[in-house]
């Protein structure tokens, strides 16, 4: 063996050892932490902050909701001696600020709600779906769709019309419609985890159906479904919203962001921003979750984003 | 093959139609209780509900009373309002068409700008005008209707005062006079429908582009114009008829709102109103009229997706 | 050849190329590699996965991949640095002298335009040619790929031609704007044996004809043998060693080339499967499937109505590894699901020892189910990653047995010893494995059952060559420490070859040869067996001339796999079936001795006479290609 070949064999031998030690390719990849970009953390704030007023929101408030304290309607900011009112007074001469704290806790709490009931139907109906299939599957699926190929807003109205308005009743029907998009996208997730080869590994072990689900599918469809309960309290709060805005929903005197930009309206030819503080609020909180979503499934590769419409 | 799967959607839509007829109908029919009872009220005695039972036909088992209904429906009889008791068809007749050139004038804007302001934010992702329509829509969604329109006003009508901030439609109005006339419930649509649109189309889009066949092409040293508008565009363009079917869907509940919000005499406003005094017979005829609207775009959302499809085309 | 002499078209210079990860830190892909490409040379890029070979190879073309930028170094076409051109500039080299061809032709052809506007949509917009002379030249080619209806394959749409076909039709694209270097990326490891012979003789076919540079991207040292003229070998962006193609695979220098050349395995031949000592013997075989039709769609008189096996009978006996082997579509890893009862049989029976299974596997006793174990193929996707290798591992020995808590991890180390990964990865997650390792916890998991049958599908197909002979290694390990069987499921001939003690050939469904290794191996062949075998690339130059003699090739590689419920299925590839009986007559079972079946119409001595005269047409080419070498001496 003459000098350089022998050197080759020496640098060979480095790359042998390297590769017996590791086994085969080094090490494994980084865990991935969730990391939000600057605008997630923003938006992440604003929704805190907005939760957190719906909490506290009536103790902090400085007039209560129904009181007609200010000294005329649709006046911007001043003082009596009530107190102050920071962003002015609406159409019966209430502080629009404190309505729009008050408004924090009707709006988001209805459509929390809402949301959980759609969730709580959606999961349980979809799972089972994607897990039974068969007739099972079919029946709910038809219906579903049925359902879906109504535009939402059509639905609440058909209903408000049938049984009339209550907060009870918006919970149920938003419930009931929004359950249809979960139950949707609960349906697609169990499937594609059912087909996985690890379910199918279990299936032949002689694994039952609930661990399964309990062990297989639902942590895996833990993450996805998560990020799409934000984007449907997104639609739920439009909804909501879009329902008082058309007198339908909240009934007044109580404060509901929606209602207030109704009650406003008129108000902006008078140049009184009564019926854009409401506005801005729903708006603020919406975009806000909208962009958290964004950042999550753009950094989850954003495969679950092509599923949603 | 594309035929048979074309023939299985129209199928599957008058299908959809008739369950959601079915819907409409225990809703508004069967779960709200006893009309009788219900428009009687505390003077009802059990001969006057049951002679009114029996002029209403409520006599009669559910699905009698729903064969009925949806035989009239089928023959343009929508029944008669319960305020003033005025024919529903008459009631909707103009109004229908009202909300048809509204929807209309709509789509005809939203579309071309959807897909030119769609595929220029593809063409250059991460550039400042890709990131600006990217945010913008994204709000847009984010927002109710009757934000935008709020906004609309205040800026519109409000501080600049170049337009009137409600709808102003008469008779015999010039084309022109009619877009100016409709101008904020047009913006207001514009704005709302074209959001999702852009969205859909730009990662329509994006999703071809990061096929292998576009970076085949970008191999192969093809301009980029040609890659978008022969190789991308050519395989969007079934997602993006979806999304433009289905998009214009959403002008359903946008319309409900904007009519509401700028007094325009259309079906979605006599609808609103129609709840607002639960007056069943009306708002049944409505929600039919706009759920067949929404059917139809879905029902051309697919076959638009079957007809583009290549493999479908061109079977082996 | 000399390559002083000839001019060098591409010269690659310290090149180097980083990727950048989320915390912006930069991870070296490729490290400085230097190698130049001659005129009408092949240049092999080989390596498994990681070593930046199509990293490098992209870089001709100036192009990488989203993520990676180049960081140093020169790529020198004809003298002109493709790195630093200017971007008008690069997109007259990609198309106009250095053409790419892709591993999959099916992904990369645009699905919406017909084939020809894509062959000849790049020399045309280059200006190298008018549409006209662009059509022609594509027509030309065609011929020259052997593409079947050449007249009219360029009107298809992509999806309606196979894929061979396509890979064939890509190397047009590639071809028609006469460019100076193609890069040829893996065009044929996604094809099955019989198909990628094909494509490599028309490829080095055109190759030679046109004269054309080539850089060929491989992990398939074999493939490399039949069509490089230059190996450069890397190994994690880094050059090992590169010479000629008669130095790298005659005389390798580097320690990490032979071991590349140790994972391929030898051609397959007799003497070579596995031996299993007579402690394990029993009666009854460990699992057997006897006349069993399956299928997918609703059964009828038991036939399913899309058969996909049909009349298998085959036999596992105690600890005994049966490889069942035969191209994409066969039935093979049907025939896995069936003894497993994922997919319930239409007929026929499955029996572990002398109890007959259930079909489906809700019926089946959970015993049963212990006994045999099913083993996927991608560890990727079997392994839950929301689980710890733990609770994996753990969760088979708390269900079947009843272990739990310390006992419980006791195992599950002892278990991870087993397949040679430390107990240390009991609380990794799948993600933080790498492939083999994820493999080796993939079959922990079925180990941990105590089974009596494995049921290994595709194993060792995704995993690099390496990698992938360690498994083997460890397989047969643990059928010596755990008396289990195997049943080993594999397209690669050569890999079954190497450690199986009895081989099951299928075709279309149906059992055509099956016996002890060695026998199988040996003459007399089916005659499908003896396509397959000569498929199989060998790691040695100028096999792939030597094995397009065999007439197998000539009939068999240019036709289809037809699915046939009456007749022999390999009738129309078949270069010796008989018109009018093996058509429309079932062959009958031929049995040989030591219960070697060869399922044919042909007589036992037919056959071997078959193989006779193959060996003697071989031995006068070989004598020819000597001469003519000596020529060109």
């Amino acid at each position: 063996m003459n000098e350089p070949e022998k050197q080759n064999v020496e640098a060979g031998q480095e790359v042998l050892d390297k590769l017996d030690k590791f086994d085969e390719l080094p090490d494994a990849p980084p865990k991935r932490k969730l990391k939000l970009s600057w605008t997630g953390k923003i938006a992440t704030m604003i929704v805190v902050f907005w939760m957190v007023i719906a909490i506290i929101g009536p103790f902090i408030a400085p007039f209560h909701e129904m009181d007609m304290d200010g000294d005329d309607s649709f006046l911007n900011a001043h003082s009596n001696e009530y107190g102050t009112f920071y962003l002015g007074t609406d159409y019966l001469g209430r502080d629009t600020f404190s309505r729009v704290i008050w408004g924090a806790r009707m709006t988001i709490g209805i459509s929390l709600a809402a949301t959980f009931l759609a969730y709580v139907i959606g999961i349980t109906l979809g799972i089972a779906a994607a897990v039974k299939g068969g007739w099972v599957d079919m029946a709910v699926s038809r219906v579903n769709d049925a359902i879906l190929a109504l535009p939402s807003i059509m639905l609440g109205l058909i209903a408000i019309a049938a049984f009339g308005s209550s907060i009870p009743i918006l919970v149920i029907i938003a419930g009931i419609i929004y359950a249809s998009s979960v139950f949707r996208i609960a349906r697609a997730l169990g499937l594609d985890i059912m087909v996985q080869d690890f379910v199918e590994a279990a299936k032949v072990r002689g694994e039952g159906l609930w661990w399964i689900i309990k062990s297989e599918v639902l942590p895996n469809a833990a993450m996805p479904l998560a990020t799409d309960f934000g984007l449907r309290l997104v639609f739920v709060v439009l909804f909501i919203s879009s329902l008082s805005f058309l007198g339908l929903g909240v009934q007044p005197p109580q404060a509901d962001w929606g209602s207030m930009v109704r009650e406003n309206l008129a108000g902006l030819t008078y140049n009184s921003w009564a019926a854009v503080w409401p506005a801005f609020a729903i708006a603020s909180f919406t975009i806000a979750i909208n962009l958290i979503v964004d950042d999550i499934s753009a950094k989850s590769g954003g495969s679950l984003a092509k599923k949603m419409v | 093959m594309m035929l048979q799967m074309t023939l299985r959607r129209i199928w599957v839509g008058v299908a959809t139609m008739f369950v959601v007829s079915v819907i409409v109908f225990i809703m508004t029919s069967i779960l709200p209780g006893d009309v009788a009872q219900i428009v009687l009220g505390q003077s009802a005695t059990p001969e006057t509900l049951a002679a009114l039972r029996a002029e209403l036909g409520l006599d009669m088992p559910a699905y009698l009373r729903y064969l009925e209904w949806l035989g009239d429906m089928l023959t343009g009889d929508l029944g008669t309002s319960k305020a003033g008791g005025a024919a529903i068809s008459d009631l909707i007749g103009g109004r229908f068409g009202n909300t048809m050139v509204l929807a209309g004038l709509v789509a005809g804007i939203s579309i071309p700008i959807s897909i030119l302001l769609g595929l220029w934010a593809a063409m250059h992702p991460g550039s400042w005008l890709d990131r600006t329509v990217t945010f913008g829509t994204l709000a847009t969604i984010s927002v109710p209707e009757f934000f935008v329109a709020t906004l609309m006003v205040l800026i519109l009508a409000v501080n600049l005062q170049w337009l009137p901030s409600t709808a102003l439609l008469r008779d015999e109005m010039t084309f022109f006079e009619l877009l100016g006339g409709l101008a904020m419930p047009i913006i207001t649509l514009v704005i709302v429908v074209s959001a999702q649109m852009i969205r859909m189309t730009r990662a329509g889009i994006l999703n071809v582009m990061n096929s292998p066949y576009i970076e085949m092409a970008i191999l192969k040293g093809i301009p980029r114009g040609r890659i978008i508008l022969r190789h991308a565009l050519f395989n969007a363009i079934g997602p993006i008829v979806n999304v433009i079917a289905l998009n214009l869907a959403y002008l359903v509940s946008g319309v409900v709102i904007v009519e509401t919000i700028f007094s325009y005499p259309g079906l979605a406003k006599l609808m609103i109103d129609g709840v607002q005094t639960r007056d069943l017979p009306l708002v049944q005829a409505c929600a039919m009229i706009f759920c067949g609207a929404y059917v139809i775009l879905i029902l051309i959302a697919d076959i638009g997706s079957i007809v583009s499809n290549p493999r479908l085309r061109h079977p082996k | 050849m000399n390559e002083q002499n000839l001019e060098k078209l591409l010269e690659v210079k310290d090149l180097r190329i980083s990727a950048y990860n989320d915390e912006k830190q930069e991870i070296q892909i490729v490290k400085g590699v230097t190698f130049d490409i001659h005129k009408g040379q092949v240049v092999a890029l080989i390596g498994e996965s990681g070593s930046g070979k199509t990293t490098i190879s992209l870089a001709s073309l100036s192009y990488t991949k989203p993520g990676l930028e180049f960081t140093g170094g020169q790529v020198l076409l004809n003298g002109e640095d493709v790195l630093t051109a200017a971007p008008l500039r690069q997109r007259q080299i990609r198309g106009a002298n250095v053409a790419y061809l892709a591993q999959s032709a099916a992904a990369t052809f645009n699905p919406a335009i017909t084939i020809n506007e894509q062959v000849t949509e790049s020399a045309v917009l280059h200006g190298i040619l008018s549409q006209e002379q662009a059509n022609e030249r594509a027509l030309e080619l065609y011929h020259a790929l052997e593409l079947p209806n050449p007249d009219r394959i360029g009107y298809r749409y992509p999806h309606q031609v196979s894929g061979g076909q396509l890979q064939r039709l890509m190397a047009a694209m590639a071809l028609c704007g006469n460019p100076d270097l193609m890069v040829l990326d893996e065009p044929t490891t996604a094809l099955d044996v019989t198909t990628q012979i094909e494509v490599l003789k028309a490829f080095k076919k055109v190759i030679r004809e046109e004269n054309s540079a080539a850089i060929y991207v491989t992990h398939d040292l074999a493939v490399v043998a039949q069509i490089a003229d230059h190996i450069v070998v890397l190994y994690s962006g880094e050059i090992m060693e590169q010479g000629s193609a008669d130095k790298i695979i005659n005389h390798p220098g580097h320690a990490y080339t032979r071991r590349l050349m140790d994972a391929v395995r030898p051609k397959p031949a007799a003497g070579m499967g596995g031996t299993v000592g007579a402690e394990f013997d029993r009666d009854v075989p460990a699992l057997s499937v006897e006349q069993m039709t399956a299928g997918y769609g609703g059964i009828v008189n038991g036939e399913p109505a899309i058969p996909i096996l049909r009349d298998v009978s085959v036999e596992v006996n105690n600890a005994h590894v049966v490889g069942v082997i035969g191209e994409s579509g066969c039935g093979k890893s049907t025939l896995a699901r069936v003894m497993a009862g994922i997919l319930p049989q239409a007929s026929g029976k499955v029996k572990l020892e002398d109890e007959e299974l259930q079909g489906s596997l809700n019926d089946r006793k959970l015993e049963e189910l212990q006994k045999i174990q099913f083993v996927f193929q991608m560890a990727d996707t079997a392994l839950n990653p929301k689980q710890t290798v733990g609770q994996i591992l753990g969760r088979p020995l708390e269900f079947y047995r009843g272990i739990k808590g310390k006992e419980k991890r006791a195992k599950v180390a002892e278990i991870l010893q087993m397949v040679e990964l430390p107990p240390e990865f009991a609380s990794r997650y799948p993600m933080e494995l790498s492939g083999g390792q994820k493999q080796r916890v993939n079959m922990a998991r079925s180990l941990a059952a105590d089974p009596e049958v494995l049921l290994c599908d595709e194993v060792t197909s995704a995993l690099d060559s390496i990698v992938g002979a360690n498994v083997i290694k460890l397989l047969t390990n643990l059928r010596d420490k755990t008396g289990a069987s195997f049943v080993f499921i594999s397209h690669d001939l050569s890999t079954v070859a190497s450690f199986a003690d009895e081989i099951v050939v299928l075709y279309a469904g149906r059992v055509v040869e099956q016996g002890p290794t060695d026998e199988v191996l040996e003459p007399p062949f089916h005659p499908y067996t003896r396509l397959l075998i000569s498929s199989v690339p060998e790691l040695r130059i100028g096999w792939l001339e030597d094995t397009m003699q065999k007439r197998e090739m000539a009939v068999g590689i240019a036709r289809g796999v037809e699915i046939t419920a009456v007749g022999c299925p390999f009738y129309n590839r078949c270069p010796m079936g008989i018109d009018a009986t093996c058509d429309k007559e079932h062959p009958p079972i031929r049995e040989l001795e030591n219960g070697h079946q060869i399922t044919c119409h042909r007589t036992v001595e037919e056959l071997t006479e078959a193989e006779r005269e193959t060996q003697q047409i071989l031995r006068g080419y070989e004598k020819l290609v000597d001469e003519s070498m000596k020529v060109v001496v």
